[in-house]
């Protein structure tokens, strides 16, 4: 790891403040993509601005179906939420399922969806639930946040503080992990809500997270994995690497779709 | 036995430190005064060396030194040898290209060591690496054997034309090829073996002191074999003599064979120490592991099995090509040839064996053993290839193979070894009895109707442990033998210390070991320590690798209790004016059979050190020595059934069932054996579902450098195994021991595969089975 200045914000504002004074600064909350890179020396901030200690960013609320979750919520604290659970399963059992006991208790939420990594798990749960992104300087709704493979809308001192949603009638998260990493290597998130069916799927486009409209539309109708039969993603927008072809991806992108319909 | 004697589940002794961070690894040595080290490495796979400018390194914070392959060359530090020397058919010997310590000419391999900064931190030698500047002039790169074979591919040593290192063959060609052309049925089968990433816990880490008032060098390092260490580093490396160099391996976590071999940073750090006049401590991070750890296997082979009209096994040819990366390894040369193509004769009579090898420099990391060390090679081209003709011939696996199972001993294969006992039926037997391998189609049946696709496969393996005699392996061209040593020290008091040229890198030879102290002699365990893993304390010792320790590192101990139990029977005997025929040890004391007279153990050994009333002539004290060369290897074999249910959607394997029956001989420890086979099988497995090493084929760059991309088996991948044991005692050793330290990772890989490959109906698979080979071998 290169030299580096830590600071610890105690406020959103402070942490603002530290990131504008800073020459190339980075925001860390868990540090589970940030930490492991600067320790390869593939990053190299001069300073580091820990969001980790800023009360504001801390909790989980829900309130009949809104629910609304700090930015600095960890993995843990969303898989193990049982209010949360009770209203929107499948987002706690998305935050369980990522990494390993030690990153659940580590990572966040707002460092998750700020980071973007295409195989990240909840850009695709923020997308098919609809969520609104609020941050430092705006509410951006999670279709205009995403904006490709590991690029967001949040500007450089920008930080996330939390999301909103309003919970679905039903929804799931289905993934397949990439057998080295465990990231997705598909993951699908589906949600059924008043306003219709959004799937949305993380670790296999080649831009980051997209949403899958034919089966949205599919789906609309006929809420069942049966529904899915007829259809297929693309292989040509589908990444394609050492772990899987874009044609095994586009296959997996259906079968989790399937899945997660059906659990949901 | 007793509750700490031979055959007790004894608790390993050393697992409190090692589970409560108490081990104390090469990375905990600190020494007065030491630095840091960080190597600059080669980023290209191929490239010569234009020039080297260390300036603006040199005046880096903290920087003390920055030295090149052209000062060590000036100090006289030799180049790093394989030290078993194999000739081609020709006659001519192989073509072992010049590894100097740090390149000077030319780098041949992603991580290639060029330079070695010495600062005062980590850190500061870290930054100061990134600042020398290497001028390289890239050159093409090759990193898969077939390619490097190749009229035209890129030419890494001068003296390996065409990058071959020798074309070697064993057997008879004549009589396997017209095995061939007499067969009622013949098998031909194409069999890639994966190259495999070593990854011990514990990655490689040196410490280099030189103490200019004694003229001596003192090494701590990560070794499987400490003595061989100082060997090769004194004789050959010319770093120090033997006599002011003294090395030492202190706990060492894993080692799977990487650890055998001396590498480039033990010398140069040695070498360093006494440059700068500072001791120089290098840890490897999990990347430069990645990249110059020895790597295992990478072999293409073809097959060829011969087959009457009685299905019986009438011949069978193997043609190899080994990848040996872009150095020869310490035993590199062995391991494609003699620890590989002498195992071809599998459980089976095969009357006609030939085997055909040709050796080929790459511009990738060195390969040599790891664990199994070329018998995994050669078990996995025969059960694949057994189980195949299985499938072609429409009969069954079990019964075709037990048509062909050796049931005579000794008996002499085609291909040198000379196998002394077992019984391949009963551990077939085992096996599948505990697999109700006839309620398989059931069992596959009830799948079927969960959308599973359930298939079985065995594997039938034998391998060969503590290669040996140290004269045979000399005429096949080994340059040490391959004996081992022990001490057994006791104390005046009665407690015992047992010096053994083997090492423990997690074995438990401080458990097992001390279990023949306390059976011979009935002291307790907490008694007997077991010493290891320094040169000036352990005499010369040949250490652990290749599932010796057991049958000759015990051996050697046994033969060192044998004497010293002989001098405790002359003393009682005379302080009981007993008969020496007459005194037996039995808990602790020392008695004459038949009568109340004794003597505790404690009594007997301070009375040899008091020498007050000794029998005539005899010299005071309790301490034996001895050497055992064993008279010829050790045959463990086994059987093993795997079951799988894949999933047709995803192509993702779940091991449902892994039966081992295994015959070690007799144990000494069964909860310690059953540890080493299920550490085993969970790298055959990880090498037949997840492991699979890739470099780029145009640039040469490690493409599965990290845990990102390279798949470790992790405890959700790995079944609970069934493990049980048949026994044939090995007739060649006094404990008649075989040896388990490597069954799992030869046994298990073709049993997966065969497995596998049943349930989707596609025999057409190669390992690592990802998710998304099996599912294209299943949909096209």
């Amino acid at each position: 790891m290169y030299e580096t200045n830590y600071h610890r914000a105690g406020s959103v504002d402070e942490a603002a403040k530290l990131m504008d004074s800073a020459e190339s600064g980075k925001f860390v909350a868990g540090g589970q993509t940030l930490i492991p890179t600067m320790k390869q020396r593939l990053a190299a901030p001069d300073s580091l601005i820990d969001l980790r200690h800023i009360a504001d960013l801390k909790g989980i609320s829900v309130n009949g179906k809104d629910v609304r979750i700090g930015a600095g919520t960890t993995h843990y604290e969303v898989a193990s939420s049982a209010d949360l659970a009770a209203v929107c399963p499948g987002i706690t059992s998305l935050a369980g399922h990522i990494g390993d006991p030690h990153v659940r208790h580590m990572g966040t939420i707002g460092g998750s969806i700020a980071n973007n990594d295409p195989a990240a798990d909840y850009p695709s749960a923020m997308l098919a639930l609809g969520a609104t992104i609020h941050t430092s300087k705006r509410d951006i709704a999670a279709a205009d946040f995403f904006t490709g493979m590991f690029e967001t809308a949040l500007e450089d001192d920008e930080i996330v503080t939390a999301v909103s949603f309003t919970a679905p009638d039903a929804c799931a998260y289905s993934k397949f992990p990439n057998p080295a990493s465990r990231y997705a290597m598909a993951g699908v998130f589906v949600a059924k809500g008043g306003d219709g069916v959004r799937v949305a799927v993380t670790g296999a486009g080649m831009d980051g997270v997209f949403r899958w409209e034919a089966a949205e539309q599919a789906l609309g109708s006929n809420f069942s994995a049966g529904a899915l039969d007829g259809l297929s993603v693309d292989a040509g927008d589908m990444l394609s690497d050492i772990h899987g072809t874009a044609e095994y991806r586009a296959n997996l992108v259906k079968v989790m779709a399937k899945r997660a319909v059906a659990a949901a | 036995m007793g509750i700490e004697g031979i055959g007790a589940r004894v608790a390993r002794k050393e697992d409190k430190r090692f589970i409560t961070g108490k081990g104390r690894y090469t990375d905990d040595m600190v020494v007065a005064g030491m630095k840091h080290a960080a190597f600059v490495r080669s980023p290209h796979a191929h490239a010569a060396i234009k020039g080297i400018n260390t300036d603006a390194a040199a005046k880096m914070p903290g920087v003390i030194a920055v030295l090149t392959g052209d000062e060590l060359a000036a100090d006289g530090i030799g180049s790093l040898i394989c030290g078993w020397m194999i000739h081609s058919k020709d006659g001519s010997p192989m073509n072992m290209g010049d590894w100097r310590p740090l390149a000077q000419t030319k780098v041949r391999y992603v991580g290639d060591a060029v330079a070695i900064v010495v600062a005062e931190t980590k850190n500061q030698a870290r930054d100061a690496a990134e600042a020398v500047e290497v001028d390289y002039e890239q050159l093409p790169a090759v990193t898969e054997a077939v390619a490097a074979l190749k009229d035209g591919a890129p030419q890494i040593h001068d003296n390996a034309p065409g990058n071959l290192i020798y074309d070697w063959e064993i057997g008879d060609g004549a009589a396997a090829d017209e095995a061939i052309s007499n067969a009622a049925h013949v098998t031909r089968v194409e069999i890639l073996n994966n190259r495999l990433v070593p990854n011990a816990m514990e990655p490689r880490a040196t410490l280099g002191q030189y103490d200019e008032a004694e003229d001596h060098y003192t090494c701590w390092t990560t070794s499987q074999n400490p003595h061989v260490a100082r060997l090769v580093m004194s004789a050959f490396y010319s770093v120090a003599p033997e006599n002011k160099l003294r090395v030492i391996a202190p706990d060492v976590g894993g080692g799977f064979g990487s650890k055998i071999y001396i590498y480039p940073e033990e010398i140069v750090c040695l070498w360093a120490s006494k440059k700068t006049g500072v001791p120089v401590k290098w840890v490897a991070d999990r990347t430069e592991s990645f990249l110059t750890d020895a790597h295992g296997r990478d072999h293409v082979t073809t097959v060829e099995m011969a087959f009457d009209a009685d299905n019986r096994m009438t011949g069978l040819k193997v043609d190899t090509i080994a990848n040996l990366g872009a150095y020869m390894s310490l035993f590199s040369s062995a391991v494609p040839t003699y620890l590989y193509a002498t195992l071809l004769s599998g459980q089976y009579t095969i009357p006609a064996i030939h085997c055909n090898v040709r050796t080929v420099y790459t511009n990738t990391a060195p390969v040599d053993a790891y664990r199994g060390a070329g018998r995994p090679e050669a078990t996995y081209l025969l059960e694949r290839t057994v189980e195949t003709a299985a499938r072609e011939l429409g009969v069954s696996p079990a019964e075709l193979r037990r048509k062909n199972f050796i049931r005579e001993f000794p008996y002499q294969t085609p291909v040198i070894m000379n196998y002394d006992a077992g019984d391949y039926e009963a551990s077939l037997n085992a096996a599948m009895k505990t697999a109700d391998y006839a309620g398989f189609p059931a069992r596959k049946a009830e799948a079927e109707k969960r959308g599973k696709k359930r298939g079985i496969g065995m594997s039938c393996y034998i391998e060969a442990c503590g290669i040996a005699p140290s004269q045979a392996v000399g005429s096949l061209g080994a340059g040490v033998g391959l004996w081992e040593s022990a001490e057994v020290r006791v104390n005046a008091v009665g407690t015992v210390e047992v010096l053994t040229g083997s090492h423990s890198h997690g074995q438990g030879h401080e458990t097992t070991f001390a279990q023949l102290v306390a059976d011979r002699f009935g002291v307790p365990l907490d008694s007997v320590s077991i010493v290891h893993g320094d040169t000036d304390k352990v005499q010369m010792g040949m250490g652990t690798y290749g599932s010796r320790s057991g049958a000759v590192g015990m051996s050697a101990i046994v033969k060192a209790l044998d004497k010293v139990e002989k001098k405790a029977k002359m003393i009682a005997a005379h302080l009981l004016e007993a008969d020496e025929t007459d005194i037996v040890i039995e808990n602790g004391q020392v008695k004459v059979a038949g009568t109340d007279k004794a003597l505790g153990w404690h009594e007997v050994a301070l009375n040899a050190y008091t020498a007050h009333n000794l029998p005539a002539g005899m010299e005071p004290g309790l301490k034996e020595g001895a050497f055992y060369d064993p008279s010829n290897f050790t045959f463990p074999a086994g059987c093993y059934i795997c079951e799988v249910e894949v999933d047709p959607d995803t192509g993702k394997t779940e091991i449902v069932q892994f039966v081992a029956a295994d015959d070690f001989g007799n144990i000494i420890n069964p909860m310690i054996v059953e540890g080493q086979v299920h550490g085993g099988i969970g790298q055959g497995i990880g090498q037949a579902l997840l492991e699979g090493t890739s470099y780029d084929p145009e640039t040469g760059q490690l493409l599965t450098a990290s845990y990102m991309d390279y798949t470790m088996p992790r405890a959700d991948d790995v079944p609970s195994y069934k493990v049980s044991h048949t026994v044939t005692p090995c007739p060649s050793n006094p404990l008649g021991i075989k040896g388990c330290g490597e069954a799992g990772a030869i046994g298990s890989p073709p049993a997966v595969i065969n497995a596998i490959t049943d349930a989707i109906g596609n025999n057409n698979l190669t390992m690592p089975a990802t998710p998304q080979k099996v599912w294209k071998a299943m949909h096209g």
